[in-house]
């Protein structure tokens, strides 16, 4: 792998000891996946922020720590709000605890925002060498963005944030984006957003880590999101292209590269509305990945001067939510709780419920095992009607 | 008298110990209690044996990347290998290596199972060496 004589120097320990470690994660990283340089990064999102995840000793060697990050550099969620804890149910030796990590990280520079959407916090362009790790977030900024990031994990997208360099392999490189197999969704009526998550639940687990295609879908960004959240989380998709709409799929029309070749699986109407099922639940939760304005201005919406006779969790990174306190006030007035930094599949205050009701497909396939419930599927408004208990 | 093999340097230093060889990969999470060393999933080659202090020969890591940090616990313990061989690193073992200061070496010339449990070897991360310290 090629180091240049900066590198070497970092390497060498000459700007300090914490800055040679990293050095030396990111070169053994490119030793692993046969990297023959590295890459500058324009940001970086780490994992490891829950205290849940990383534990007693995960702190400990972020304590450590001693340096800044390169670049702008953002967190995954962790497992409360860090406000408003004790209004979630979080016990007190837990929150203490995670702020502890919290502290650990400012100190390093990286920006408190505990988010699985950085990308409503940091603009990203296309072509945008970055290190991302929360899988949904991975898959968006590839695939929606055109940016390029591999999955990352906590010390490896610290390493690459301090560094501001990551090893160039894997979705870095353009020939390692191509598809890999092709889907045909054969639904007439329109498809709101958690039919993209259904999609992207049953297409995730056909494709496990290839790279798909799609054909004829018509998705705005919110359904992009979903469809790849849920895709990243019923398989290991981390990229995945829409004909037509997301920004390599035009790149690969323009340089001829044939995937009529590839295998084709077809998703019928039936199968999409087979995942969706109505039935009473104990709660409703909605946000995974995090909303955005617009989905917290539908939520508003469908809210507005009504109240919620079941619990009703509406999470969003904090600086999408402190953007609009008009919105988190309309949806809170009616009894719904909107959580910053946290979300629905790291948090323990959702695992006290039977059963939630969720517009993801994410949620969908994660619930069951992390908040020990049966998930149902709806879609926004159907989950709006069932908190309100219409 | 002492033999080299010659290996891949992934994590920098020096360690000695008694070699210790799993033909089985290794899970750090739930697979190592991290306070005693000892391995503790049931059905592994390893299981109730400890790998504090030793040369250790696996042939990959498996299972959960916080297992990188229970490989840090492992060195606060006082608990850790002194050194790790693997077959083929990848991210949890190599990062974990990193972490915790435990040289380590993959892709060494001689496969890992003709390595002999016990014998004494130093391994040099640096350079990427093997050296089997025959008496």
């Amino acid at each position: 792998m090629y180091l240049d004589s900066d590198d070497e120097k970092v390497l060498a320990g000459e700007y300090g000891e914490t800055r040679r470690k990293m050095m030396e994660i990111l070169v053994a990283l490119g030793k692993v996946f046969g990297a023959e340089k590295f890459v500058p990064i324009t940001s970086a999102q780490v994992a490891g922020a829950s205290y849940k995840t990383i534990g007693k000793w995960g702190l400990e060697w972020l304590r450590s720590l001693d340096a800044r990050v390169a670049v702008p550099s953002v967190l995954n969620p962790i497992g409360m709000p860090r406000e408003r804890w004790q209004e979630m149910g979080i016990p007190s030796d837990f929150a203490e605890k995670q702020h502890a990590v919290l502290d650990a990280y400012r100190r390093l520079g990286v920006k408190l925002e505990c988010t699985c959407t950085p990308y409503y916090i940091n603009r990203t362009s296309y072509g945008d060498h970055i290190a991302w790790s929360e899988s949904s977030a991975v898959c968006y900024a590839n695939s929606v963005i055109g940016a390029r990031t591999n999955r990352e994990g906590g010390p490896s997208a610290l390493a690459a944030a301090i560094i501001g360099k990551t090893p160039y392999y894997g979705l870095h490189l353009w020939e390692n984006r191509m598809p890999q197999v092709a889907f045909r969704v054969e639904a007439d009526e329109t498809l709101h957003a958690s039919h993209y998550g259904a999609i992207g639940y049953l297409a995730g687990k056909e494709a496990g880590n290839r790279v798909p295609f799609f054909y004829g879908l018509r998705p705005n960004r919110d359904q992009l999101k979903a469809l790849g959240a849920a895709m990243a989380a019923s398989g290991a998709v981390a990229l995945y292209h829409v004909e037509d709409i997301t920004p390599d799929s035009r790149v690969l029309q323009e340089r001829g590269i044939d995937i009529s070749a590839l295998e084709t699986i077809t998703i019928t109407g039936d199968e999409i509305e087979a995942i969706f099922e109505e039935r009473t639940v104990d709660a409703v939760a909605i946000g995974c990945p995090h909303c955005s304005e617009e989905e917290l201005e539908e939520i508003a919406g469908l809210l507005k001067g009504k109240t919620v006779t079941k619990p009703l969790y509406i999470f969003a990174a904090r600086g999408v939510a402190q953007a609009h306190p008009n919105l988190v006030g309309t949806i809170e007035m009616s009894g719904a709780k909107v959580w910053e930094d946290t979300c629905i599949v790291v948090s323990p205050g959702m695992d006290h419920f039977g059963s939630i009701m969720v517009n993801s497909g994410k949620a969908f396939a994660y619930v069951p095992n992390m908040c020990g419930a049966e998930a149902v599927l709806g879609s926004t408004e159907e989950c709006i009607a069932a908190a309100l208990g219409e | 008298m002492s033999i080299t093999i010659q290996a891949r340097g992934i994590s920098a230093g020096i360690g000695t110990g008694a070699v210790l060889v799993s033909s089985e990969p290794i899970s750090f999470l739930s697979g190592v209690n991290p306070d005693t060393g000892v391995v503790i999933e049931s059905g592994h080659p390893l299981e109730g044996q400890s790998i504090a202090g030793k040369v250790l020969a696996f042939p990959y890591g498996k299972g959960s990347t916080v297992g990188s940090y229970v490989i840090y616990a492992l060195m606060r313990n006082n608990m850790a290998p002194s050194a790790i061989i693997n077959t083929e690193a990848e991210p949890i073992i190599a990062v974990g290596a990193i972490l915790a200061e435990i040289p380590m070496v993959d892709r060494p010339d001689t496969p890992i199972g003709d390595l002999i449990d016990g014998v004494s070897a130093s391994i040099d991360g640096s350079l990427g060496t093997i050296i089997i310290n025959d008496e």
